[in-house]
Order: structure tokens, then C-alpha cells, then sequence
């Protein structure tokens, strides 16, 4: 029998105290009746005594003192999952979300607590499987692996859903037909950017395998902090339970803690860093940590959650505490955005952790890893030289610094560039790789190991190569305009 | 049993009346679930738990029921290769009763009580004993003999001991007649509360290095063996491969790696690495010296506030057999903000960034746990416990209550730079921030093992890399060619100590570990190499012919020389000679030639 109160004492922000309950629990599901017969839901936060403290997941708007019913459920809050999500959108609480979906909800074949439980560490398996984005920038140097948690790091006006969709869209393992199933958890972003993913969805036929919960900006802020564990806990089912592999996109992860900042200040809980809880940390860990591999069982769940810097700090609480969690971080750059590529992919400041149980023989190739930190040290040295061009002129650069700025230069227009539709194979990036770094002298190929060096890039080619530049080199000063004032 | 109820619930934090016979700390078991807590607060009859496990679920009027006991681990055979929670949960056994996720209400013991170990006594019956006497020794795993010891708090005659064979853990190995207690049984186990330090008879101070493999530590930096550490740095500076390197190749005897609220996966990679890596000294897999403790950051809170506790008790039990064990924790900072959670819910008075007033003392009496010691009992058994703790600080600033608080009582702070990080620069120890001061009591260590001939080329070392920082000032602004000879040598040098010595490639198989004798053979190259071009440059040879000495290409790839071959690397040194002589005899002809 469930009990109806309508002893509500206060409304406050998002929170409302209820008084007088009996057998309340921690955590429990509250579903609240409006004057008007609008019925709301809601979470316990606290309960003590006789007096049950509870979030509003829609707010509080509406609601007053004297005739809101409240009624305790007697569960936590719950997802109905089933195989029939696949192609459907919902909304942040699991309803089908009109105008996106207007069918009838699915019929679930159970119920989950949408927080899940932790994994145990040892029952995990160590990500190691490579994931072909056709990104070079991710691919070639920050290579995902199945099972990671990757986010993108990105800032206000910045590509970050082109991104995120183009990885959903081209994300495959090698040599395994299937591609992944797309869970795409969307909180408080715009219409906009949700039917950009959505029709790109459609329009790929991604949206068979896709499985997809809005909230979108004019949704209820508090109903956030449910939304992604409603994609986790559908992710879960589908990876463990019906062994699919799962990449889950997560957008955009500040608005899910400027939710908890509401809720935390509502409580007056003593405020961290810019006002964040001193428990953001703890609470993001328990839906980074969804992520992974589990030894024994086939499916997987991979996370690529986007958030959007706050002036572009990466020490803002919000990256700065995803990174602390997560496997790496991609971070997108403004100042490569405005130059024109794309995706503006960082990829000094950027990184994944996995990667080097990712690459290599039997995964990428054998000549991965050293090619990737040639490139890497090339990149730097090319952007040093950059640095100095710009304090000191080009002029006054060594000829190794302008051959590596030059280096730099292609390396950014045409390995980290590549189209919104172009899909790279591993080996098409590796190669673009030697390519470029042919550019410069063989000697400066220190992080490539000797014998490898001599297959990829015999030393024969190399003299060729140079003969070649040399007579190219002398033309110009032949008939060069000095030379020929003099006469 | 003492027993109350549950009046509020706040997430991990749950109030009980009802409680006032019940002391501080002690442990307390919430709901008929039986969910594992400890009392933190008592205020009147009412306890404040916090609960290790998720609270969902709970509500007002459930029971709870005060065990009189404080929060303890058992310490016995057994814990070698073991991967415990906060809470000394094994998670093989965990996994095994309930499944790939941990869920609530799970009580098994850390050890396995039905295991049978052979035991061999060696104390004769009628023998006086104290604290800390060993009973006798049981292999525990290929690698460590286990030392089986009477408890701290026991003390009398050996009044029986049993044969030679093998027991289980539960089973009397001795009876001994004490004074207080009259006749204690003892098993080859005993309790042990993870907030009180166990005793010691002396402390002294660290005179051994810890060798650790990587170069940037043992040659600059090093730790003592006992001594304390801390590795601060933002997410990606490389904390965390630090501490596996640690685990990995430290030569302590036992390694205890605490994982508190940090990734699953990185506990993964050791669950799976570990049995693998062989132990430079003995050839025997790393896994068989190590104990894990894995509190991941999804996992309760407050069982990562006692993770650090948990982890460093086993670490004292084994130093107190008299071993030298090393303890990492990766990351205090997790700790400390499961303590300043726990503060916030008990409403009490937040000093600064919110982390209660009492964290400085925390920490310190946390690292003030290290120590190289004389244990208790007959023997007077040196043993050591060595502490290095991660430190996370938010944004990777240093002004962080943690940090600030854990370099008052750390004596080596190994400061990690993104800037280094970015360019890929590993470990990104910078060599101008960190310190250590074990240096001094080190001296006689170094001079006697590795000769003086090490502490100055060492001191050399450092000198032209801060030499170095000076420089490339000046050589940004007017151009490095207008820098004198002597300065480009500098320069080259000091780059050539940065890239081809402090660099270390955690992932090489090679690279991974250095001994001190390669470190020093390496080093010795690269200091020679400097000589002998200071002197080359005294007859007028051009920076420019010395820097390009075909040599270099070997310098750049003596890392990668493995151990057995160090003499290559030793050899490098006449090369470098004969290089270097050609150069200046080219350059001789040359003036020679023109003048003639
Ligand atoms: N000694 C090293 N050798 C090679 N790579 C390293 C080394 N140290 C760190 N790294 C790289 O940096 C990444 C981040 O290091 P990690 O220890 O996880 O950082 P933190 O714990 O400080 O966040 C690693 O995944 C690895 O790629
Ligand atoms: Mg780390």
C-alpha cells in the first residue's frame, strides 16, 4: 500500500521537504501530484527522522505546500529495458520523446536500478582492442581502444558534435563485421545539435543500432543528473546482457554538473571549487567507471563524453576532474579551429592512455608506436620553430627549424585535416605518416628504431630523395635575381 | 551486541540512536543487510556511521548493531598475491560469491581460513616470549618466507607448540602463558586495528638507498629505504606510472600498492602485468612479493578513506618480520577527499578548501608510519617501510592543502611537470623543483658502493643542468650561435643529460629498469664526453665539428644496451675518446695547412 503525503513543509530550488513520513528510504523514487493532477518524480536525498528530503527531477515550478501529493514508491529510480530500445529516443527519464519518437513505450523485459553497481577491478579485462575511428588524429596518434573512456575536451562554438557523431558513425574494430551500437545521451544541449545527431543518425541507418535519451536545454536541469546513468544502465544491458558492443556518447557533461551544483547549493552543502560540490569527483567517477571490459563476457562499453571548457580552462573543475578519471582526454583548439581544420585536434595536449596495449603487431602494425613518437617529436620541433618564427622571423631560423616548421605545417593541413565523411584506414594513416616525415632528414628519425627505419624508409630512397631536392635546390640559384644583377 | 537505530540516512553517512555504549571506531554493521561501517562521531546515544558500502535503500528505525570492535585486518599467510578492497574484502572471493559487481551486505574475511600452510615452529616450548618473537615461518609464495609472530600485545612463556606440518590459519600453533590473560592460544593470524601504527623498538634514520630502476630517482632524487615521498602533479604528468615503476622494480622485498579511488583499469593492468614481470634479482614474477589494495573511485567512499589505513597495516606487518617493504598509494588526494566528504556530512567546521582541520595531522601521522626501524622481539630485526604517495592536485596547483600539507612531513618531493609531459618528456620529474633530502645521509652509502667519483659526477650532472635553465634565457633572446664555445657545450651536454639519461621510457622493455651500475656507466659517458670536449674546445676546435660526432648516435642509444651488456656502454667512452682526438687532429691540420 502506498502512502500519500501532503505534508510538505518547504520548496526551495529543486528540493522539497516532506514531513511526517514513515518507512522512507534513502534514494527512493517520489512521485508527486500537482494541484492541477500533473504528476512529477523525484528522488530521496536525505532522510532523517520523520522528515524525507526531496530533488525534484522537473523542478519545482508549480508545486506548493498545501495540496502537492507526495507518494513514496517504494524502489529507486528505474529504467524498463529491453531489446526494442534499439532505434527509439527517449527522453531523460526513459518516456519515448516526442516529436523525435511518438510510439508507444517499449515493454520492458525487466527493470535496472539506473545506478548500477561498481565493477569489481578484478573482474575486469584490460581494454586492448584497437577501434579504427578513420580519424588520423585519433587513430595514428591517440588511438581508442574498446572499453576506454575517451572524452572530448571542446569549448563553446567548436566542433565537438561533428566530432562525436563522425567517431559514432565510423567506429569499428578490425576484422569484426558488426559495428558498434550507439547509446547517445544527450543533457541540456539544443534541439539543434540533438537533431543534428539524430538525422545524422537516420541518415547513415546508424539509428537501427542507436538508442538514444534527450534533454535538451529547455529541459528540467535536474532530470540531468539521471539522464546519463538512464544511457549507462540501457548500455549495460545491451553490452552485457546481449553482448554488444557499445559505444556510449555522453553530451554535454558541464551541464550535468552545473545540475549538481544546483542541487548541492539548494542543500547548502559547503561548496568547492567554483561552487561545484566537493563531491563532483566521486559522483563523475560513478559514470566515467561504467565503462569497460569484463573478463568472460563478450560485450564491452565504450565512452566518448563531450564537454564543453568554460573559457577553454582545462583547469576548470569540470575537465580538470573528467581527466583525473577518464583514460585521456581529446581536446579541440580554437586557435586550429580558426585556421581551418578539421577536426581541430590537439593532439600534443591531447592523449590516450591505452593506447599502447592498443598499437602494434597483430593490432595496427609493427611500426606504430615509433612512428608515432617520431611524429610526435617532429610536431614539437616543427611548432618550437613556429614559436621562434614568431618571436625572431623566419629569417632567423636554422635550416633544420624551417624544414620542421614546414613539416608542422603539412602535418597539420593534411594528417590532423581530413574530411567530415572521409573514413582513413589504419594503414592509409600510418602511411601519411611516413609520407610526411620524409620531409625531413633521415638522420633526424631518433625514436625510430634502426631496423625499422630501413624497411619502411630504405636508406637508398633517402639518397634519391635528397639528389632530387639538391638539383632542385641549385636551379634557383642559377639564374637567381642577385646573381643575375651582378651581371 | 550493541544495538540501535538508524534515524537518518545522508548519503554514506547514516546517524543511529540508541548507541551509547558504543566507542569511537568501532565497527558497526547497518541494516539486516549487514552493511559494514564505522562509527565516527558520538554525540549523546547517537553514533554517526560511515558505511562502506552504498546506502540506497536504508531507511529510519532499521537496526544497527555495534560489533565492540575497531576496524581490523587480519594479518597472517595468505596476503601475498592478494587484491583487496578498502576494507581488506578480497575481490577474487568477492567476485567468485556475487558476480562481475560488487553488491552490498558482502562479508568474507581478508584471509582464507581454510587454506592449509606448512608450518615449521621455531621456538622451543618454555621459551620467554614478547611481542613480535617469531613463532615460526611458513613459505607463503616462492619468494617470501612468512614469518609467523607473536601479537604485539602478547607476552609470557612458551608453554606448547605444535609440530612441524600443515594447519590452517584457525588452527593453535602455540599456547602462551601470559600474565594478564592467563593462557592465550595463537594462531599463525592475528587482528590487527588499521588506525593504530604498529610498535617498533627504534627508529633510525634511512641510510640505504631504495633503488627504483629509473634513472631521474636514483641518480638525483633518490628515497631511503624507510623514507617518505610524494609525486604531485595535474592528470597525465605520469603519478601513476611512476608508482607501477615503483612496484615494479624497487628492490624492496614486499610491495604493497595501494589504488585508492583511482582507475579500475590501472588496477587491471597490474592484476595482469604482475604475474608476468620477472623481479630483477631473484628471476621470480613481481606478483608473488606483492599485496594490492584496490578502492577504485566508483567504489563507496568511505572505504577509500580507509584504503590508506588498510594498506599501510599489512605494510607494517611484514616490516615487522623484517623485511623492507615499500608502500605506494595512488592517490592520497582521493583519500583526503573522502575525509573532507565525510566532514561536510558531519557538518563540521571546514578549514581550508573545505578539507577539515585536522588533515595536516592525518597526513602526517599517515607518512610518520614509515620508518627504517628496529622491530619488536628478540632479534633486534631491522625492518623498513617506505611511503610514496600521489598527490592530485586540483588544475595541478601546488598551493593545494594536500600538497602543501604532505611536503611538511615528506623528505623527496619528485615534482612532475606538464610542460614535460606535453613533450613527451617521461618520467616528468622536472630536475630543477624536486628534491630530496636523504642526499646527505646517503653520502656514505653512495661513497662506499658506488665510489666518490659518483657524488661528483652526480653533483656535476645537476650543476650544468641548472647551468643549463640560465642559458637558454640568454639563448632565446640573441640566438644560441651567439653563445661562447664553452656555453654551446653546456647547452649540449646538459641536453644530452636530459634526453639521453633522465628519459626513460617506462614501456621499453629495456629502458623500464636501470641499475646503478648501468647508471652509472651511462652517466660516466655522458660526463667524459663533456670533458673531453672542454678540452678539445681549450685547442680551438669548433662546437660545431664536436657536436656531430658519429658516436652520438650510440650515446642516444646506450638506454636500450641491456644489462648483461653494460661494458658496451662503458666502452662507448674510448670511442667518444677517439672521436673527439680525430677531431682535433683534422682541426690541427687544418690551421697547419692554411698557416703553411
Ligand atoms: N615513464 C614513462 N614512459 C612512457 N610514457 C609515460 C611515462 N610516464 C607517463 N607516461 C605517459 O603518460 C600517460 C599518463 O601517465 P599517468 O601516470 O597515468 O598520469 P597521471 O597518473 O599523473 O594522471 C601514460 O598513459 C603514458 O602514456
Ligand atoms: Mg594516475
Amino acid at each position: 500500500m502506498i502512502k500519500e503525503y501532503t505534508t510538505t513543509v518547504e520548496i526551495s530550488g529543486p528540493l522539497m521537504m516532506v514531513d511526517r513520513v514513515e518507512g522512507v528510504s534513502y534514494e527512493e523514487l517520489v512521485e508527486i501530484e500537482l494541484r492541477g493532477g500533473e504528476i512529477r518524480h523525484g528522488k530521496v536525498l536525505e532522510v532523517d527522522g520523520d522528515m524525507a528530503l526531496v530533488q525534484l527531477f522537473e523542478g519545482s515550478s508549480g508545486t506548493d505546500v498545501v495540496e502537492t501529493k507526495v507518494r513514496f514508491l517504494g524502489k529507486g529510480v528505474e529504467l524498463g529495458v529491453s531489446e526494442e530500445m534499439m532505434g527509439r529516443v527517449f527522453d531523460g527519464q526513459g518516456r519515448p520523446r516526442p516529436p523525435f519518437d511518438t510510439d508507444p513505450p517499449i515493454i520492458p523485459e525487466k527493470m535496472m536500478d539506473i545506478n548500477g553497481a561498481p565493477i569489481n577491478p578484478y573482474a575486469r579485462d584490460y581494454p586492448a582492442e584497437f577501434i579504427q575511428t578513420g580519424l588520423s588524429s585519433i587513430d595514428g596518434i591517440n588511438t581508442l581502444v574498446r572499453g576506454q573512456k575517451l572524452p572530448v575536451f571542446s569549448g563553446s562554438g567548436l566542433p565537438h558534435s561533428r566530432v562525436a557523431s563522425q567517431i559514432a558513425r565510423q567506429a569499428r574494430v578490425l576484422g569484426e563485421g558488426e559495428s558498434f551500437a550507439v547509446v547517445f545521451a544527450a543533457m541540456g544541449i539544443t534541439f539543434e545539435e540533438a537533431d543534428y545527431f539524430i538525422s545524422d543518425f537516420r541518415r547513415t541507418g546508424a539509428m537501427d543500432r542507436a538508442v538514444v535519451f534527450l534533454n535538451l536545454a529547455d529541459d528540467p536541469a535536474i532530470e540531468r543528473i539521471s539522464t546519463p546513468r538512464m544511457a549507462l544502465t540501457a548500455a549495460e544491458y545491451l553490452a552485457y546482457e546481449r553482448d554488444m558492443h557499445i559505444l556510449v556518447i555522453l553530451t554535454d557533461m558541464t551541464n550535468y554538473c552545473d545540475a549538481l551544483r544546483e542541487v548541492s547549493a539548494a542543500r547548502r552543502e559547503v561548496p568547492g571549487r567554483r561552487g561545484y560540490p566537493g563531491y563532483l569527483y566521486t559522483d563523475l567517477s560513478t559514470v566515467y567507471e561504467r565503462a569497460g571490459r569484463i573478463k568472460n563476457r563478450k560485450g564491452s562499453i565504450t565512452q566518448i563524453p563531450v564537454l564543453s571548457m568554460p573559457e577553454d580552462d582545462k583547469t576548470h573543475p569540470i575537465p580538470d576532474l573528467t581527466g583525473y578519471i577518464t583514460e585521456g582526454q581529446l581536446i579541440l583548439n580554437r586557435e586550429l579551429h580558426n585556421k581551418g581544420v578539421y577536426p581541430p585536434m590537439d593532439v600534443m595536449e591531447s592523449l590516450s592512455r591505452l593506447k599502447d596495449k592498443g598499437i602494434g603487431e597483430g593490432k595496427t602494425r609493427e611500426d606504430h608506436a615509433d612512428l608515432f613518437n617520431q611524429l610526435m617529436a617532429a610536431y614539437a620541433s616543427g611548432k618550437q620553430a613556429r614559436e621562434l618564427a614568431v618571436i625572431l622571423g623566419t629569417a632567423a631560423l636554422s635550416d633544420m627549424d624551417k624544414q620542421y616548421l614546414e613539416f608542422a605545417d603539412e602535418y597539420e593541413a593534411r594528417y590532423i585535416s581530413q574530411g567530415e565523411n572521409e573514413d582513413r584506414g589504419i594503414e592509409e594513416t600510418l602511411d601519411l605518416g611516413w609520407e610526411l616525415l620524409k620531409m625531413l632528414p633521415r638522420e633526424e628519425m631518433k625514436r625510430i628504431s634502426p631496423e625499422r627505419l630501413d624497411r619502411y624508409w630504405p636508406k637508398e630512397e633517402a639518397e634519391e630523395d635528397r639528389e632530387e631536392t639538391e638539383t632542385e635546390g641549385e636551379e634557383p640559384e642559377k639564374d637567381g635575381s642577385e646573381e643575375a644583377s651582378e651581371d | 551486541m550493541i544495538e540501535g537505530k538508524i534515524e537518518k540516512i545522508a548519503g554514506p553517512l547514516v546517524v543511529a540512536a540508541g548507541m551509547s555504549k558504543a566507542r569511537m571506531y568501532d565497527v558497526a554493521f547497518v541494516s539486516d543487510d549487514r552493511l559494514i561501517g564505522e562509527i565516527i562521531e558520538l554525540k549523546e546515544d547517537r553514533a554517526s556511521i560511515q558505511v562502506y558500502e552504498e546506502t540506497g535503500g536504508l531507511k529510519p528505525g532499521d537496526p544497527v548493531y555495534g560489533t565492540g570492535e575497531p576496524l581490523s585486518v587480519e594479518l597472517g599467510p595468505g596476503l601475498l598475491k592478494a587484491i583487496y578492497d578498502g576494507i581488506q574484502r578480497p575481490l577474487d572471493r568477492v567476485r567468485d560469491q556475487v558476480g562481475d559487481w560488487i553488491t552490498r551486505g558482502i562479508n568474507i574475511p581478508g584471509l582464507d581460513h581454510e587454506k592449509r600452510w606448512e608450518f615449521t615452529p621455531s621456538l622451543a616450548e618454555g621459551t620467554e616470549v614478547g611481542g613480535g618473537e617469531i613463532l615460526g615461518t611458513v613459505p607463503e609464495t616462492e619468494l617470501i618466507e612468512h614469518k609467523v609472530m607473536v601479537p604485539p600485545d602478547v607476552s609470557g612463556e612458551v608453554t606448547w607448540v605444535v609440530e612441524k606440518g600443515s594447519y590452517t590459519i584457525d588452527e593453535t600453533v602455540a599456547r602462551v602463558r601470559t600474565e594478564d590473560r592467563g593462557e592465550v592460544e595463537l594462531q599463525m593470524y592475528h587482528r590487527w586495528p588499521v588506525r593504530k601504527s604498529r610498535p617498533i623498538r627504534e627508529k633510525q634514520a634511512p641510510d640505504q638507498p631504495l633503488s627504483t630502476g629509473q634513472r631521474v630517482i636514483d641518480t638525483f632524487f633518490p628515497v631511503g629505504k624507510g623514507g617518505t615521498a610524494c609525486v604531485p602533479g595535474p592528470f597525465g604528468s605520469g603519478k601513476t606510472v611512476i608508482q607501477h615503476q615503483l612496484a615494479k622494480w624497487a628492490d624492496a622485498e614486499i610491495v604493497v600498492y595501494v589504488g585508492c579511488g583511482e582507475r579500475g583499469n590501472e588496477m587491471t593492468d597490474v592484476l595482469q602485468e604482475f604475474p608476468e614481470l620477472e623481479d630483477p634479482k631473484s628471476g621470480k614474477p613481481l606478483i608473488l612479493r606483492t599485496v594490492l589494495v584496490a578502492n577504485t573511485s566508483n567504489m563507496p567512499v568511505a572505504a577509500r578513506e580507509a584504503s590508506v589505513y588498510t594498506g599501510i597495516t599489512i605494510g607494517e606487518y611484514f616490516r615487522d618480520m623484517g623485511y623492507s617493504v615499500a608502500l605506494m598509494a595512488d592517490s592520497t588526494s582521493r583519500w583526503a577527499e573522502a575525509m573532507r566528504e565525510m566532514s561536510g556530512r558531519l557538518e563540521e567546521m571546514p578549514g581550508e578548501e573545505g578539507y577539515p582541520a585536522y588533515l595536516g595531522t592525518r597526513i602526517a601521522e599517515f607518512y610518520e608510519r614509515a620508518g627504517k626501524v628496529l622491530c619488536v622481539g628478540e632479534e633486534n630485526r631491522p625492518g623498513a617501510l617506505s611511503v610514496v604517495g600521489a598527490v592530485s592536485p586540483p588544475g595541478g596547483d601546488l598551493s593545494d592543502p594536500v600538497v602543501q600539507a604532505t611536503l611538511r612531513v615528506v623528505k623527496v618531493f619528485w615534482s612532475l611537470q606538464a610542460e614535460l609531459a606535453y613533450q613527451r618528456h617521461f618520467p616528468a620529474i622536472g630536475w630543477l623543483g624536486s628534491y630530496s633530502l636523504y642526499l646527505d645521509n646517503l653520502e656514505d652509502y653512495y661513497r662506499e658502493e658506488m665510489g666518490r667519483e659518483w657524488i661528483d659526477m652526480r653533483d656535476r650532472a645537476m650543476a650544468l643542468l641548472q647551468e643549463e635553465s640560465n642559458l637558454q634565457e640568454i639563448a632565446r633572446l640573441v640566438g644560441a650561435e651567439s653563445l661562447s664555445p664553452e656555453d654551446q657545450l653546456i647547452l649540449y651536454t646538459a641536453r644530452s643529460i636530459r634526453e639521453d639519461y633522465l628519459h626513460q621510457n617506462a614501456f621499453h622493455e629495456v629502458d623500464t629498469y636501470t641499475s646503478m651500475e648501468k647508471q652509472q656507466a651511462m652517466l660516466s659517458v655522458i660526463m667524459s664526453t663533456h670533458e673531453k670536449m672542454s678540452e678539445a674546445l681549450k685547442r680551438e676546435v669548433l662546437p660545431g665539428t664536436l657536436f656531430e660526432l658519429p658516436v652520438r648516435e650510440e650515446i642516444s642509444r646506450m638506454k636500450y644496451t641491456s644489462e648483461e651488456e653494460v661494458e658496451k656502454v662503458e666502452n662507448l667512452k674510448d670511442k667518444v675518446s677517439e672521436q673527439i682526438r680525430n677531431v682535433i687532429e683534422k682541426a690541427e691540420a687544418q690551421r697547419k695547412g692554411v698557416a703553411g
